[in-house]
């Protein structure tokens, strides 16, 4: 570093504000950092409270219970990321599980219906990334269209539940894998967890990843650099339409059916996991792991309040209140950071 | 005709025309009115009477997408001030009163109207993003909704109260007087004083409106607290509907529907300058939708195909790229320069 | 130089906007090992004429000839890919990522397991080591500086091993010594055979490092020379269009009044910081008396204009408006005390582009009023009308968007905007930046006016002789300090002016 020539003084010191190495690394991961200690206090407060709380059988329920959810927030963070939104994934979780059902019911094979099924959510992704992309639609609007368009799809296949008895798809939830120790995993676990690796390994090891992140921090200058910003901006979308199949496949095969009515709202719940998971709703700053952390709070916070054993609308009202402390708290973040 | 069809208001007006249009060949009976007892009836009638709730709602999301802004707790305003004012009236024990439904009406609005304070609160003060501030109470609300009513579906016989949804006055639906009533005054707010343009250049630059000495802080409160009252006044329309508070299924969707009918009524999301009478339009639109479908014995379930399909041709109508392949202009206007190169054209 | 080596060449180029022609029949050769500057006013199509090399934007007639290749860029990635990479003047990198990151954004080392992170930012240490950067490529962008940030981008486009490096008034931002170390960067890549497109505002600047120049008036190419053949005076007439006497005769010198006793200030600040911007400030301002801040970009006169007015919270500091103390700390404050301020960025801080100008214009006025109390159309109107008249706004309709004027007539409608409120001090951060000649002289002139009107006004240019040329008192900034104020007499020239901005630094 000395070796190199002229200036007297390197420039980096004319910074306005020393900070530390480390600290400046870690800064990008204090929100994960917070959502992870909210998680252990949860638990260690659970424990406390009931006892027989930290077990392995609630985390592995937990996770049981909410497979779906954290493939929904993986496919949403990618969305987030880029700064856009997508409104269609809870319709699109009804339309495939009832599209799926309904195929099944007519007698199709299963190792057709189901890459069918998130293929369609794929379709669905697209033709949101197109009217963003090309259209240029807000994708808040543009993914309401979407909503509209999976929803009616759904209730023109079928207004009544469609039980799932393909043996197929019910393998999907029934079989318990014993890890010994009172853990177990379903394959639609052993789904969702593969989901959020994978996608930890896109955001964090690939170009299109590094272009999701560039994209939500400034489109402008992505472009600038020579980034493949349409494509990549369409490519989000699909993901996370895919995201919404798969999704829908494992709330099928952990209802036992499929319902044009289910799902609503869902959308709601998947963005609030993301942003108590961290990432910022504006994009270019988020963690996929820290999504995944997001919904398992939201899935404690449910079970707490079962265990409490009051009604469980109080669920909305806490994790309505989580939310907020979240984004004050993130607001509180960046306020600081500007300084 | 190029002029016409280039008026903000071609397309929305268009699109309600052919909608009144195929309504009308498919049942020619859609467009009678028919007098009955001095009180008028007709499907015409029915869409001004419902669309009353989604008028309210729609004005106030126009007001904050003018500021950059959006509203998703409408909703679940909707459910609290119908539990609110349904709990008040049915604890009362003289539910035909006027005093006490006056007074039910009172709170449930009371409510609603601080419920939208807070939420301009969190954007304005606290400066989170609206989307974000609003999904907080969209999510808790309907809780706080549940709470209210003890998760019952709370139901009154109350004369007084009925007469808000179902009542006539000089011949129309007493709902239809609270939109004008609504709209009326929204325009004079905006248009009589100063507020509009204020609101305006907040919406279009922040920053500029600041340092031009705008208290954008006041202004957006007031605009949240708008919301929130109008959403209020919803809610008091849609349990007198019904006569119950259903804390579950009161105005659900309802904030998806107002910012529709704001988009399709010209209005960008992106803030600026808004346009009352395309909300006013875009309402009727969804609501005529809502009726088309019933009416052309589609099943109702099919009913967010249609919208979805609207929305999607409506966006694409007003989106600058179908435009500029509609008016076939010859080369597109690079994105990063459209603002300096308009500049002498308009010299020109 | 034995004719070098033509690498990219832009023949016979037009590219038209709806109703304007950007550019017209333009050439540019970019030899290897050789510093090309771009010179021409605002809105003679030198970025227009980058954008087209970069793949911006598309061209309507002409060649763009790479490497003997004919392209046709349909992008940035096109023009990247023919070896031609651009620094732009805005730094265009992602605060939101690291600093190793932005510099190998699309070029990470990548592995079988997916880009390898540390080989990454080991690359983009050697790239930044080629600056003279010592900077940790683990650190978040938004951690430093915009100087440094303006180097890191220049060490982004060396990635791609370019044989064109293009740079957009990259030293807008940097100090003197940073300005020498991108000069020694620049010089490096000379020796290696890069062809440097360079632009800049700077005429010393483009004196010291260029080998070549081509001017651009208008979207049209007035010549290419070779800097030993041009002198700054025919350069200068060249961009402009005009002899330089006449340039010369555009405003004349304000003549040096003694301010009469007992006058009291009507504004008066002492101790005026704000942690990283400010160092503490004392300044009085004075009715009937221009005065000019002075100071090499960020050398902090935006910044201080800003603490003054509280567009920007002053952390200390004490306020006093005709001897009474009042708290400054949001823009209404200002606005109430009659104080008014046009910010240097007329676009994003100044014109409500959907507004018309009557709406513009009325703002200021319809704030300080509030929403409640409207003004009446009529009373609009009068306003527009008036200040069309007294300023000679182009177009004088009212009802036309502010965004579809020129920058000239934008600034004008803004000074209009706070005319209209009657302030007693003006704050003016470069009211003449990027508009025409002859705009630029009306505002000048109003200055001095409004000055003699009794009005006191602070007035910011980068210009230092319109500084000179307008100011009663000179206040000299450096390093976010006011280290020199001096009275405007006659034979304080540009050239003192400058000796206070360079002097010392060693203190």
């Amino acid at each position: 570093m000395t070796a190199a020539p002229t200036l007297e003084r390197p420039l980096a010191q004319r910074a306005p504000r020393r900070t530390p190495r480390w600290q400046l690394r870690l800064s990008a991961w204090l929100p994960v950092l917070t959502t992870s200690a909210i998680l252990l206090a949860m638990f260690i407060t659970g424990q406390a409270v009931f006892g027989n709380f930290f077990t392995s059988r609630l985390i592995s329920s937990l996770f049981l219970d909410n497979a779906y959810l954290i493939v929904l927030a993986v496919g949403m963070t990618y969305v987030i990321l880029t700064g856009g939104i997508d409104l269609s994934v809870g319709a699109v979780v009804a339309f495939s599980g009832i599209f799926g059902a309904q195929l099944l019911q007519t007698g199709w094979p299963a190792f057709i219906v189901i890459p069918a099924i998130v293929v369609s959510g794929s379709l669905i992704g697209a033709l949101i990334g197109v009217l963003v992309q090309v259209f240029e639609i807000q994708p808040f609007i543009a993914s309401l269209a979407a909503m509209f368009l999976a929803r009616g799809l759904a209730y023109v296949v079928s207004l009544q539940s469609i039980a799932i008895t393909d043996p197929a798809v019910t393998w999907l939830e029934r079989t318990r894998f014993q890890l010994g120790g009172g853990w177990f995993v379903t394959p639609t676990v052993i789904i969702a967890v593969l989901t959020v690796a994978v996608s930890v390994w896109v955001l964090q090891y690939t170009r299109f990843g590094r272009s999701v992140y560039a994209i939500g921090g400034n489109e402008q200058s992505a472009r600038l650099m020579g980034l493949q910003v349409a494509r990549t901006r369409i490519a989000v979308y699909v993901i996370s339409g895919t995201c919404a199949g798969i999704a829908g496949l494992i709330f099928a095969a952990y209802t036992g059916s499929g319902y044009s009515l289910t799902g609503l709202g869902m959308e709601l719940d998947a963005i609030a996991a993301v942003v108590i998971g961290g990432t910022i709703l504006t994009g270019g700053s988020g963690y996929v792991i820290g999504s995944l952390f997001g919904v398992m709070v939201y899935g404690l916070i449910e079970i707490s309040i079962t265990y409490i054993g009051v009604d469980s609308w109080w669920t909305k009202i806490v994790v309505g209140g989580l939310l907020l402390v979240f984004v004050v708290l993130q607001r509180l973040l960046v306020a600081r950071r500007k300084r | 005709m190029r002029t016409l069809t280039r008026h903000r208001l071609f397309w929305p007006i268009a699109a309600l025309v052919a909608l009144v249009v195929i309504n009308t060949l498919s049942r020619p009976s859609f467009l009678s009115v028919t007098v009955n007892d001095g009180e008028l009836y007709g499907s015409l009638i029915d869409i001004l009477r419902n669309s009353a709730p989604l008028m309210l709602v729609g004005i106030g999301m126009t007001l904050v997408i003018a500021t950059r802004g959006i509203d998703l707790s409408v909703g679940a305003i909707i459910a609290i001030s119908g539990a609110v004012a349904l709990s008040y009236i049915a604890n009362s024990g003289s539910p035909e009163s006027l005093v006490t439904v006056a007074t039910g009406i009172g709170l449930g609005i009371g409510v609603s109207l601080v419920l939208g304070l807070w939420n301009g609160f969190l954007v304005s003060v606290i400066g989170i993003q609206p989307i974000i501030a609003t999904l907080v109470l969209m999510l808790a609300g309907r809780g706080i909704a549940m709470l209210i009513t003890q998760g019952q579906i709370t139901t009154i016989t109350s004369g007084p109260y009925d007469f808000i949804a179902s009542g006539y006055v000089f011949g129309l639906p007493v709902p239809f007087y609270i939109s004008v009533v609504a709209v009326v005054a929204a325009a004079l707010l905006v248009r009589r004083t100063a507020f509009g343009v204020l609101l305006e250049a907040v919406g279009i630059n922040p920053a500029a409106s600041r340092l031009a000495g705008i208290k954008s802080r006041g202004i957006i409160w007031i605009v949240y607290g708008f919301s929130g009252l109008l959403a209020g006044a919803a809610g008091i329309i849609y349990s007198s509907n019904i006569s119950a508070a259903d804390a579950n299924n009161a105005g659900l969707n309802v904030e998806v529907d107002a910012i529709l009918a704001v988009v399709i009524g010209g209005t960008s999301l992106a803030g600026g300058k808004f346009m009352l009478s395309g909300t006013v339009i875009g309402v009727l639109i969804i609501q005529t939708l809502t009726a088309t479908v019933t009416f052309l014995g589609v099943p109702p379930a099919v009913t967010p195909l249609f919208k979805a399909i609207v929305v999607i041709v409506v966006c694409l109508l007003q989106s600058p790229k179908v435009r500029q392949l509609l008016t076939k202009r010859r080369k597109p206007t690079p994105r990063a320069e459209r603002t300096e190169t308009v500049k002498v054209s308009a010299a020109a | 130089m034995s004719a070098p080596e033509v690498v990219v060449e832009v023949r016979d180029v037009s590219i038209e906007f709806p109703g304007v022609k950007a550019l017209q029949h333009v050439g540019l050769s970019l030899r290897s090992g050789e510093v090309h500057s771009l010179m021409g006013e605002n809105g003679a199509g030198k970025s227009t004429l980058i954008k087209a090399l970069t793949g911006v934007y598309p061209v309507d007639s002409g060649t763009i000839i790479a490497h003997g290749v004919e392209r046709d860029f349909s992008g940035t990635a096109d023009a990247q890919a023919a070896g031609i990479s651009t620094v732009y003047q805005e730094v265009n990198l992602c605060t939101n990522l690291t600093v190793g990151e932005n510099v190998m954004l699309g070029h990470e080392v990548r592995g079988f397991w997916g880009i390898n992170w540390s080989a990454t930012h080991d690359a983009a240490s050697i790239h930044l080591a080629r600056l003279n950067l010592d900077v940790d490529p683990r650190s978040p962008l938004s951690a430093h500086s915009l100087a440094v940030q303006q180097l890191i981008a220049i060490s982004r486009a060396m990635v791609i091993n370019s044989s064109v490096l293009i740079l957009d008034e990259p030293t807008s931002s940097l100090d003197r010594s940073e300005v020498e170390k991108l000069f020694d960067v620049m010089r490096s890549l000379r020796s290696d055979g890069v062809a440097i497109l360079f632009v800049s505002h700077f005429l010393d600047q483009v004196y010291e490092i260029s080998d070549r120049l081509t001017v651009l008036r208008n979207g049209e190419l007035v010549g290419e020379y070779l800097p030993s053949e041009l002198d700054r005076v025919s350069l200068v007439s060249k961009m402009l269009g005009r002899e330089f006497s006449e340039l010369e005769s555009l405003g004349e010198r304000v003549a040096h009044t003694e301010r009469p006793e007992g006058v009291d200030p009507v504004l008066n600040v002492s101790g005026l910081a704000r942690k990283g911007s400010v160092e503490p400030a004392d300044l009085d301002l004075y009715p009937g008396e221009v005065v000019g801040l002075a100071g090499l970009l960020g050398s902090g006169r935006t910044e201080l204009a800003r603490a003054l007015y509280g567009a920007d919270r002053a952390d200390a500091g004490r306020s006093f408006v005709n001897g009474r103390e009042v708290r400054l700390t949001n823009p209404r404050d200002s606005v109430d005390q009659r104080i008014a301020f046009s910010s240097e960025d007329r676009r994003a801080e100044g014109i409500v582009g959907d507004l018309t100008i009557r709406e513009n214009i009325a703002l200021g006025v319809q704030a300080k009023r509030g929403w409640a109390r409207p003004m009446t159309r009529q009373s609009q109107d009068e306003l527009a009308q008036k200040y069309i008249a007294a300023l000679n706004i182009r177009p004088a309709n009212p009802e036309a968007l502010i965004r579809n004027l020129s920058g000239g007539n934008q600034q004008k409608v803004l000074l209009a905007r706070w005319l209209a409120t009657a302030p007693q001090v003006l704050i003016l951060d470069e009211p003449t930046r990027g508009i025409d000649v002859g705009a630029k002289a009306e505002i000048q002139k109003l200055v001095t006016q409004l000055a003699t009107d009794g009005m006191a006004v602070l007035f910011i240019s980068s210009e230092l002789d319109e500084v000179v040329r307008l100011s009663q008192r000179i206040c000299v900034l450096r390093d976010h300090r006011i280290v020199a104020e001096i009275e405007n007499k006659e034979g304080i020239t540009v050239d003192d002016v400058v000796a206070l901005i360079a002097q010392g630094g060693d203190e």
